[in-house]
């Protein structure tokens, strides 16, 4: 049986595939990544593997950010300087590309600088996980990321007031984004973090989300819940504006796309809601733990294709999916562990 | 597929993007309601575990 000329099987395995992406996308705000590799296996035209991807983030970053918006995570000013100056850093960072590209030197250096990337941010975030103080425990106001000084004070400088007031005055909006929990941030110096998180994701041809939720935890901020809700907010814009151009180019068939979204709206619904019972701690363990499997994965898939052994490429995107499905288990754990304990705590008689 | 492969360039692109629109907005209220309907439930069923 089929339904628009695919068979119910295929259908069934995209769904399936899509509920796996969603729960990723919805709990840690990234996971564009997982699916144009599939695609390319499953023997879909390259054009047809991104743009059919990049049409799948769009719808999937939609669901997402109507939830994390439900559980007041999006943070829309945020959000709006995020786009901008992500988009622009990206822009960059494709001339780079393509500057490589002609030299030559696109395939090692990108490469190279991927998997350097995803280990790097990885260790970082769970190196900063296990030091911290109450890993482990529910997040609340004295669990909050520390920002470090030095972009504290940069925070404090606000470029637009010191060439003129002038410049103030046509700006259409405060020059200051109030931050989630107190504090607040000079629009130029979120828009100039935004702008340097979005060229390496240009130039790695990537959504870059590894990249941006650190940086809007530790460099801004914010917590990582509403770090993760802004992100997918910019992913919804992004990959609208993407899927529309690869559209143009014939690289969006539905017949991928719409089951793909069947199963990943379930998946985005529930990954956004466990954001809710998975304490801050846990979950920048995970998140870094995807990020150093998903390098892993990356480096064998493109040791298999620079030395042309198909098995090997094969093995790194068993490893990507694989990776993505430890990831998933761990974080739907934590969220039972932590509704159980929740339960516990309410049922124990008060003193 | 969808009877839509008639239209041309940029109004092809648009209804595609905007068919994908529509699915996620009909998705996330169908599943929506479900997670509303059977959520608490879940949420009771794991906590007396």
């Amino acid at each position: 049986m089929a339904i628009g000329g695919v068979s119910l099987a295929t259908i069934a395995t995209f769904a399936g595939f899509g509920v796996l992406v969603g729960l990723i996308f919805g709990f840690f705000g990234m996971g564009s990544f997982l699916v144009p590799p599939i695609l390319l296996v499953m023997g879909y035209d390259s054009t047809v593997a991104v743009g059919s991807g990049l049409a799948f983030v769009f719808g999937t970053a939609v669901i997402a950010t109507l939830k994390h918006r439900d559980l007041d995570q999006v943070h829309p000013r945020l959000g709006v300087v995020t786009i901008v100056g992500t988009t622009l850093g990206i822009e960059v960072g494709k001339r780079g590309l393509l500057a490589l590209r002609d030299a030559g030197m696109a395939v090692g250096v990108v490469g190279g600088a991927y998997v350097l990337l995803l280990g790097a941010v990885g260790t970082l975030v769970i190196r900063d996980a296990l030091s911290a103080e109450g890993t482990g425990e529910p997040v609340g106001e004295e669990d909050r990321v520390t920002v470090p000084e030095w972009v504290s004070s940069l925070a404090e400088i606000d470029p637009i007031a010191v060439p003129a007031d002038w410049l103030g005055r046509i700006v259409p909006f405060d020059t200051r984004i109030s931050l989630p929990g107190g504090g607040s941030i000079a629009v130029w110096s979120l828009f100039a973090i935004t702008f340097v998180t979005g060229v390496p994701a240009g130039l790695l041809g990537i959504g870059g989300g590894f990249m941006r939720i650190p940086a809007l935890t530790y460099l801004v901020g914010v917590p990582m819940s509403i770090a993760v809700g802004t992100n997918v907010f910019a992913l919804a814009i992004s990959g609208g504006i993407g899927a529309f151009s690869w559209a143009q180019a014939g690289g969006v068939d539905l017949s991928i796309v719409a089951p793909l979204l069947l199963g990943s709206a379930l998946g985005a619904r529930l990954g956004s809601t466990i954001t809710d019972y998975v304490p801050e701690g846990s979950s920048r363990i995970y998140f870094g733990a995807m990020l150093i499997l998903s390098a892993v994965a990356v480096a064998t898939k493109r040791v298999g294709a620079r030395l042309d052994v198909p098995w090997l490429r094969l093995v790194g995107i068993a490893l990507i999916v694989g990776s993505a499905l430890i990831v998933s288990a761990l974080v739907l754990r934590a969220a039972v562990t932590s509704i159980r304990d929740d339960g516990r705590k309410q049922a124990a008689p008060s003193d | 597929m969808f009877g839509i492969s008639s239209l041309s360039g940029p109004l092809h692109a648009a209804t595609l993007i905007g068919i994908v629109l529509v699915e996620a907005l009909v998705l996330h209220v169908g599943y929506g309601s479900v997670f509303k309907v059977a959520g608490d439930e879940v949420i009771s069923s794991i906590e007396d575990q």
